[in-house]
């Protein structure tokens, strides 16, 4: 009964909030729209008892990705309503729907093989926290170390993109003004 | 009805889905559509944790956290790329980005 | 001896590929000259294998490479010079090296000079391997090459309109006996495994009559073609569009005279099969006699002496149908002196009268063109076969193989004929070179020719007075391969009143024609005189209308036909089917060019789209998979599988 009621409660709040992230207008709104809903929905993951999910998933949206989205919008001016010009919304909308229809009848129609076996079963008496560790070190231990390495190249990635001179572009210079930057780093060498 | 099964779950994860398809498909400022794909991503990561939960297996969980990785990555590169053509450009809308075009 | 075969092929082919590397500038002597002395080391040699084959040498046989071997059929590049092969070589190269020297004259102030040299000895290439080759499918080689290169000079001045219309004339009807050619050597091919002359008619005896006549028959009518018999003959005439020397070489000495090669080439064959022979010397009776009277009323100088081509290859056909093929080979040899030397003539006349064909207006012309008129009295006199020039050995022996053979008919027409070309010969030389100088009224003088051209043509006069001579070496030599027939009369009695009588007719009939039009009564026609309202002289000068009923009733239905296909056909099918196809790629390339816009939004509803096709096909699959027995029992019962 309180499973049921917090599911349709944060199912609906979920969808109401992202509903208003693609919507609305204003920068602020969504990204605001965004935050709850990415806390909405780590509800589910408590719901469904992966309590250190529900965790990664506050620190790591409400937290960093929040504060990233926040520290980039501040170079743009939020402050101005976004102008969109907006396609056929009969098209858009309409895919969607397909989309959700189609993944619907996959999921719910019995097509998918039914004989799922769990190959890495909840071990009884130890939290979800532990369980996690226990998996993530063992069976996962070369991915988990590769995401590492993949965030490290994204953390050093985006210091170098927003760092300086990345606002020339070699691809979409003229052959003479690729020469003259090429001559001027030449000097710079030479001197 | 007062029973919450895997197929409750899913049907939630699809239509997150589909809002975030709206989204991506409908938005012309670049920002907005990272926005997009987050949701995306977070509407697949409550299918797998459902699945994780009703099947008692793991697997599912931890190619949540994977997706978070990801996600997190994304967002960084993705908002250098954008500081970057915001200075060049002075805006970030999709429509002017046509560099790719023959 | 190879090396001199080789060489009396080949030179031509060098000398017309060197003339062709000058074809695009302008004109040069040496283009003219080199081709010349090539020819004439290419006569040279033909002169040494005469020699090595007139003192009993064996035939020269060769095989220079293999040219088709898949499965049974094996077609070399083989080269045969015996006694008949031998003697068309001489044939070509004295009348083609003379023409060429001729030529440089003659074509001094066209500025296609050296493009004409290649074609002439293009021509004499392809002649020397039509009549060399050993097989029938070399000799098609060389049989195609000599329309090609007749196209190619017809139509010299191409701009001319009539000129490239009569190559073109010339090229179509050839194209059309052509194929009955090619069925021939096909039916050969078919009946026999071989195209080597000598194994195909070795294994020709054995095969049934009905097979041997229609092989001959379809290979006569390539001959028909060539050789421009009727109903094939009006391209011969129309082809005087060509440059003189060109009728000299190709319409009057060599190519039209293929189709008797072939006939003589063919003669086991043709001997087998008596009822063809006949048909041939029958049509060939009736061609010597249309093509002469329409050569009496003719008014362009070129047409008539290419009627007498024509009539003169009646006669041809006439004894190698009654099967005297010798008879005919001689004949062609020469006829091909005297009637290369009375165009060659013609050529001079025409360059003297500033391109001006008709006779009447003419007249007079031996003061200024002493020389010419003694070349072409003569070479007139030979042609009428008078005693004792090259003519009158080869005309009357046709006259007496036609009696002997015991076809009175054909032997009357000839007869006849043989006045009409007597008559028809000294017109022309009466109203060239006799008469009043009508030409002063056109305001022309007149002028001899070159002095190094008249002697380039004495060649030809000598042979055309003294070829009748070696008659006898050229039977003893010829029948080696050619059956040895002699023709003689039975009783002497008879044949000095055949023979005098002939001569008589003929003089009468040279006399007439001199009083006729040797006088200087002679006006220029303008279609009011009596005779000229004549309805005969109407048949005659308009060609028995044969030109105008292929107008009216092949020509112009064909064209309607085509005109009909290509607006029903052609545009609404053909077109509509190739048009549609491009328009359909159009279309798509049109419709779906926003997908390419490079705009990232497009992009990424088209991935979307993708999903859904994707989603779709997961969907249907995994319908399909869960209910396959049920759509695998459908479907047997549908009898698909």
């Amino acid at each position: 009964m309180f499973e049921a009621v917090a599911f349709y409660l944060f199912a609906f709040l979920t969808i109401a909030m992202f509903f208003i992230t693609v919507t609305t207008s204003q920068a602020l709104y969504a990204l605001t729209a965004l935050a709850a809903g990415m806390i909405f929905i780590s509800a589910f993951f408590f719901i469904l008892g992966a309590d250190f999910l529900g965790a990664v998933q506050i620190v790591v949206y409400s937290g960093a990705v929040m504060a990233l989205y926040a520290f980039g919008m501040m170079f743009f001016d939020t402050t101005r309503d976004v102008k969109e010009k907006h396609g056929n919304k009969l098209i858009v909308s309409g895919l969607s729907i397909l989309v959700a229809v189609l993944v619907v009848v996959i999921i719910a129609a019995p097509i998918v093989s039914t004989n799922m076996s769990a190959s890495y079963p909840m071990t009884e008496g130890v939290g979800n926290t532990q369980e996690v560790g226990m998996v993530l070190f063992t069976k996962y231990l070369v991915p988990f170390e590769v995401a590492a390495v993949m965030l490290l190249v994204a953390m050093i990635a985006g210091i170098v993109l927003a760092g300086k001179k990345m606002d020339l572009s070699l691809t979409l210079m003229s052959d003479d003004d690729v020469r003259q930057v090429k001559e001027e780093e030449n000097k710079k060498v030479l001197s | 009805m007062m029973e919450i099964t895997l197929n409750h779950y899913l049907v939630l994860s699809t239509i997150l889905f589909a809002i975030g398809l709206v989204g991506v498909m409908r938005r012309k400022n670049l920002l907005m559509l990272f926005f997009a794909t987050e949701i995306l991503l977070n509407s697949v990561n409550i299918a797998f944790a459902a699945i994780s939960h009703f099947y008692g297996d793991l697997t599912g969980q931890m190619f949540a956290f994977f997706v978070i990785a990801i996600a997190a990555s994304e967002v960084a590169v993705g908002l250098g790329l954008l500081i970057v053509w915001h200075k060049r450009h002075g805006n970030i809308d999709l429509d002017t980005m046509s560099t790719m075009r023959g | 001896m190879e090396f001199y075969l080789y060489l009396a092929l080949f030179a031509p082919l060098a000398g017309s590929l060197f003339a062709s590397l000058f074809g695009a500038s302008k004109k040069n002597l040496i283009a003219g000259l080199v081709p010349s002395l090539l020819l004439f080391t290419s006569f040279v040699s033909s002169t040494i294998l005469l020699v090595h084959i007139l003192s009993g040498g064996e035939a020269v046989h060769v095989e220079m490479m293999t040219w088709m071997a898949t499965g049974d059929l094996y077609i070399p590049f083989g080269f045969l010079v015996d006694e008949v092969s031998v003697t068309m070589m001489m044939v070509v190269t004295i009348v083609s090296t003379v023409v060429h020297f001729y030529s440089i004259g003659y074509m001094d102030h066209d500025k296609a000079f050296n493009r004409f040299f290649a074609w002439l000895s293009a021509f004499v290439f392809s002649m020397m391997v039509l009549v060399m080759s050993d097989n029938f499918a070399g000799l098609f080689i060389g049989w195609e090459g000599v329309g090609l290169c007749s196209w190619a000079l017809i139509g010299f001045w191409y701009h001319k309109e009539s000129a490239t219309w009569a190559a073109n004339e010339a090229f179509i009807m050839n194209r059309i006996a052509d194929l009955g050619m090619l069925i021939g050597i096909f039916l050969v091919y078919w009946n026999t495994g071989t195209l080597q002359y000598n194994e195909a008619f070795a294994a020709m005896p054995s095969l049934e009559t009905d097979v041997l006549v229609w092989t001959g028959i379809f290979l006569f009518i390539g001959a028909m073609g060539k050789s421009a018999q009727f109903p094939l003959h009006t391209w011969l005439a129309d082809a005087m569009e060509g440059p003189t020397p060109v009728s000299a070489l190709i319409h009057a000495a060599t190519m039209v005279t293929a189709g008797v090669y072939l006939v003589v080439r063919a003669n086991p064959l043709y001997d087998m099969i008596p009822e063809v022979g006949i048909f041939i010397a029958s049509l060939g009776a009736f061609v010597a006699l249309f093509a002469a009277s329409m050569a009496l009323v003719n008014r362009d100088m070129k047409r008539i002496i290419a009627y007498s081509t024509l009539s003169q290859l009646g006669y041809m056909f006439v004894a190698a149908g009654l099967g005297a093929y010798w008879v005919a080979l001689f004949h062609l040899m020469a006829h091909a002196f005297f009637k290369a030397l009375l165009f060659l003539g013609a050529g001079n006349v025409m360059h003297a009268m500033h391109d001006e064909l008709d006779p009447f207006k003419m007249g007079g012309l031996k003061k200024a063109m002493k020389w010419t008129f003694i070349m072409m009295t003569l070479a007139s006199v030979a042609l009428a076969g008078i005693f004792p020039l090259a003519g009158f050995f080869s005309k009357d022996l046709i006259l007496e193989v036609a009696f002997i053979e015991h076809h009175y008919v054909i032997y009357s027409v000839l007869l006849f004929t043989a006045g009409l070309t007597a008559f028809y010969s000294f017109r022309l030389v009466a109203l060239i070179f006799h008469g009043e100088e009508r030409y002063k009224l056109f305001g022309v003088h007149p002028h001899e020719a070159y002095k190094f051209m008249l002697i380039a043509m004495s060649p030809l006069l000598l042979l055309a007075i003294i070829a009748g001579a070696f008659k006898m070496t050229y039977f003893e030599m010829v029948t080696a391969v050619l059956p040895a027939t002699e023709y003689h009369v039975h009783s002497a009695m008879t044949y000095w009143i055949m023979t005098i009588g002939t001569q008589l007719f003929v003089i009468l009939a040279i006399a007439y024609a001199y009083k006729k039009y040797a006088n200087s009564n002679v006006k220029v026609p303008d279609g009011t005189s009596k005779m000229e309202n004549r309805l005969c002289y109407k048949i005659l000068s308009n060609q028995y209308y044969i030109p105008y009923f292929y107008e009216e009733y092949l020509v112009k239905p064909y064209r309607e036909l085509s005109a009909v296909f290509w607006k029903q056909v052609d545009l609404k099918v053909v077109d509509a089917t190739v048009d549609g196809i491009a328009n359909i790629i159009y279309t798509t390339g049109e419709k779906t060019r926003g997908m390419q816009s490079g705009n990232l939004s497009t992009m990424l509803k088209w991935m979307v789209v993708g999903t859904v096709a994707l989603l779709t096909l997961a969907v249907v699959f995994g319908l399909a998979v869960r209910y396959s027995v049920e759509i695998n029992a459908i479907l047997s019962a549908l009898g698909v599988k």
